[in-house]
């Protein structure tokens, strides 16, 4: 068998293994199996280019290895698990980078006499990459909050990203028909990064969840080009794997929110008009404000307290003092139960993973279809900086821009209790009258502070 | 490797990750996306493979920045990955001990 064959072979186990792996993340007992399987698989694979014989020049390669490890694993380790979305967009940002300077350096070295079966699939590469890398940078600054997490709207900025569109194109058509300009090449680069900075710029921080999983794919989608144009089977398999899975994420995100993808990606939500917090009834009744002695009375003597954490609870940290106040509540007899939305916070997932972190038992986590069920008998609702996923608006105001998107019907608690900073309108300044509710009671204040006076006033009860 | 032969398996990949990924629990969609993203960290073969020891000094610095790229790709995502996962075990099995009350 010839060191090809061998390295051919290796790649076969490799992505062998990233299948089984992701099998094993779709069962919670079962998961970090699957990541150690997948990452097992990511060893071969790295080890069986090691062998290849065109590999040339270890010093850079240990360099580029030393310098990727010395900043991915502290990264990795110290990150807290609210700033976990922006840890995701980068990680996947550098690999759509990594896709466009491969792309690049390749048409360099070859000084762009490629054949068009690798010259296309490069391009394109390059084209992903760089959008990838560019969106998810701005996706990290906004949820890192370095830029505001509102939609950034340029004027004219839509024209303007369908003209760069077509810019970048144009370039890669020249490209490919032979127009031997690196200069070319570069501006090709230059006008996908723009592309991908306007693109997410007026995507507000609420539809992140489906703008990561759209970069994912992306990514994804651009290794899998880079492997066509490298000759490379794993990075086809590899980088397909997460194209689609990034896809299916989209997809399901979007459904989350009753919109499409496009409308998503097209951004601005909340922005197309003024109008949208005059939708019905935005006048009657008041809001109404009350103390954190009188919520843990209601906590204590209730039977069941569903708990709708939102981002607010992600930004506050909140995630143990809520998990404290639960147990303390659990302990006195009362059933506690969390609803998630599937859309709840800034990345698919997000809620869970940091309820996870509290040590919140797995089986109290209700999907949105399952504890809408259980409001109907739920004593308290409370709403912990979760806005527009329990905006009953969303149901009965067809004015509404969210409305038709499914929401945790909080609305149907014998009676709410919203944990708010203030009333400052949310996020994308969509008007939410549970707010009003006669049954809602507001509590101000930092979630985490609110939460720490609720289990402190529930301890002296 | 012809084209075709690329494209055929490019598609088949993609059916594969259909399937595998669609009845992922909402739960699990975070480790699920953070694996996927260590999974494209694949790339790093490609810088791998790309470099070669007639490249200029440009070049040099491009791939090795690539290299450091996937590295961290690779590595930051799995690590997060295993972290996050490792929550979930870690609740599940004090759980199963039962949990203090």
């Amino acid at each position: 068998m010839s060191r090809a064959d061998a390295i051919a072979l290796a790649y076969i186990l490799a992505f062998t293994l990233f299948v089984v792996g992701l099998r094993l993340l779709r069962g919670p007992r079962t998961a970090v199996r699957g990541n150690l399987v997948a990452a097992a698989g990511m060893a071969i694979a790295v080890v069986a280019t090691l062998a290849d014989r065109r590999i040339g020049d270890w010093g850079l390669i240990a360099a580029g290895l030393a310098l990727g490890t010395a900043v991915g694993i502290p990264a990795a380790r110290q990150v807290r698990m609210t700033a976990m979305p922006q840890m995701v967009a980068l990680f996947n940002g550098v690999g759509g980078g990594a896709v466009a300077l491969i792309s690049l350096v390749e048409y360099r070295e070859t000084g762009g006499d490629l054949p068009l079966e690798t010259l296309i699939p490069g391009l394109f590469a390059a084209i992903i990459g760089s959008i990838s890398f560019w969106g998810s940078l701005v996706a990290y600054a906004k949820l890192q909050e370095l830029v505001p997490g509102r939609p950034l709207r340029l004027p004219g900025g839509a024209a303007l990203n369908a003209v760069l569109a077509l810019v970048v194109l144009a370039l890669a058509v020249l490209i490919a028909a032979g127009a031997d300009v690196e200069a070319l090449y570069w501006l090709l680069l230059a006008g996908a990064a723009a592309f991908g900075v306007l693109a997410v710029l007026p995507i507000g921080g609420a539809d992140m969840p489906v703008v990561i999983s759209t970069l994912n794919a992306f990514t994804g989608l651009s290794a899998a080009a880079a492997g066509v144009a490298l000759d490379n089977v794993a990075l086809i398999v590899a980088g397909m794997l997460v194209g689609a899975s990034g896809s299916i994420l989209t997809r399901q995100m979007a459904e989350a929110m009753n919109r499409t993808v496009a409308s998503v990606l097209l951004g601005g939500f909340g922005t197309d008009g003024g109008t949208l917090a005059a939708g019905a009834g935005s006048s009657d009744g008041t809001v109404r404000p009350t103390s954190a002695a009188d919520v843990a009375i209601q906590l204590t003597y209730a039977r069941l307290v569903v708990v709708v954490p939102g981002y607010g609870m992600a930004v506050a940290q909140a995630q143990r003092a809520v998990a404290a106040l639960a147990t303390e509540l659990e302990r006195r007899g009362v059933e506690v139960l969390y609803g998630i939305h599937p859309v709840a916070g800034r990345m698919p997932g997000h809620m869970n993973v940091l309820l996870a972190e509290a040590d919140v038992p797995y089986e109290r986590l209700r999907e949105m279809d399952d504890i809408n069920a259980e409001f109907p008998r739920t004593d308290v609702a409370l709403v912990i900086g979760a806005n527009d996923v329990t905006n009953p608006a969303a149901r009965t105001d067809p004015g509404s821009p969210i409305y038709g998107m499914p929401i945790l019907d909080v609305d149907r608690a014998a009676s709410v209790v919203v944990l708010k900073r203030s009333m400052a309108s949310g996020f994308a300044g969509i008007d939410n009258p549970l707010f009003r509710d006669v049954r809602t009671a507001m509590l101000f204040g930092d979630a985490k502070a609110s939460v720490t006076d609720l289990l402190t006033e529930v301890h002296a009860l | 490797m012809d084209l075709v032969t690329e494209l055929a398996i490019l598609v088949l990949a993609a059916f594969v990750g259909f399937e595998v990924i669609s009845k992922v629990p909402n739960t699990l969609h975070t480790p699920l996306m953070s694996g996927t993203n260590a999974i494209h960290g694949i790339v790093l073969l490609g810088a791998l493979l790309v470099i070669g020891p007639a490249d200029g000094a440009l070049d040099d610095a491009l791939l090795v920045l690539a290299i450091a790229f996937g590295t961290i790709n690779v590595i930051g995502g799995f690590l997060v990955t295993d972290r996050m996962l490792g929550m979930f075990k870690g609740r599940r099995r004090e759980h199963e001990d039962g949990p203090p009350r």
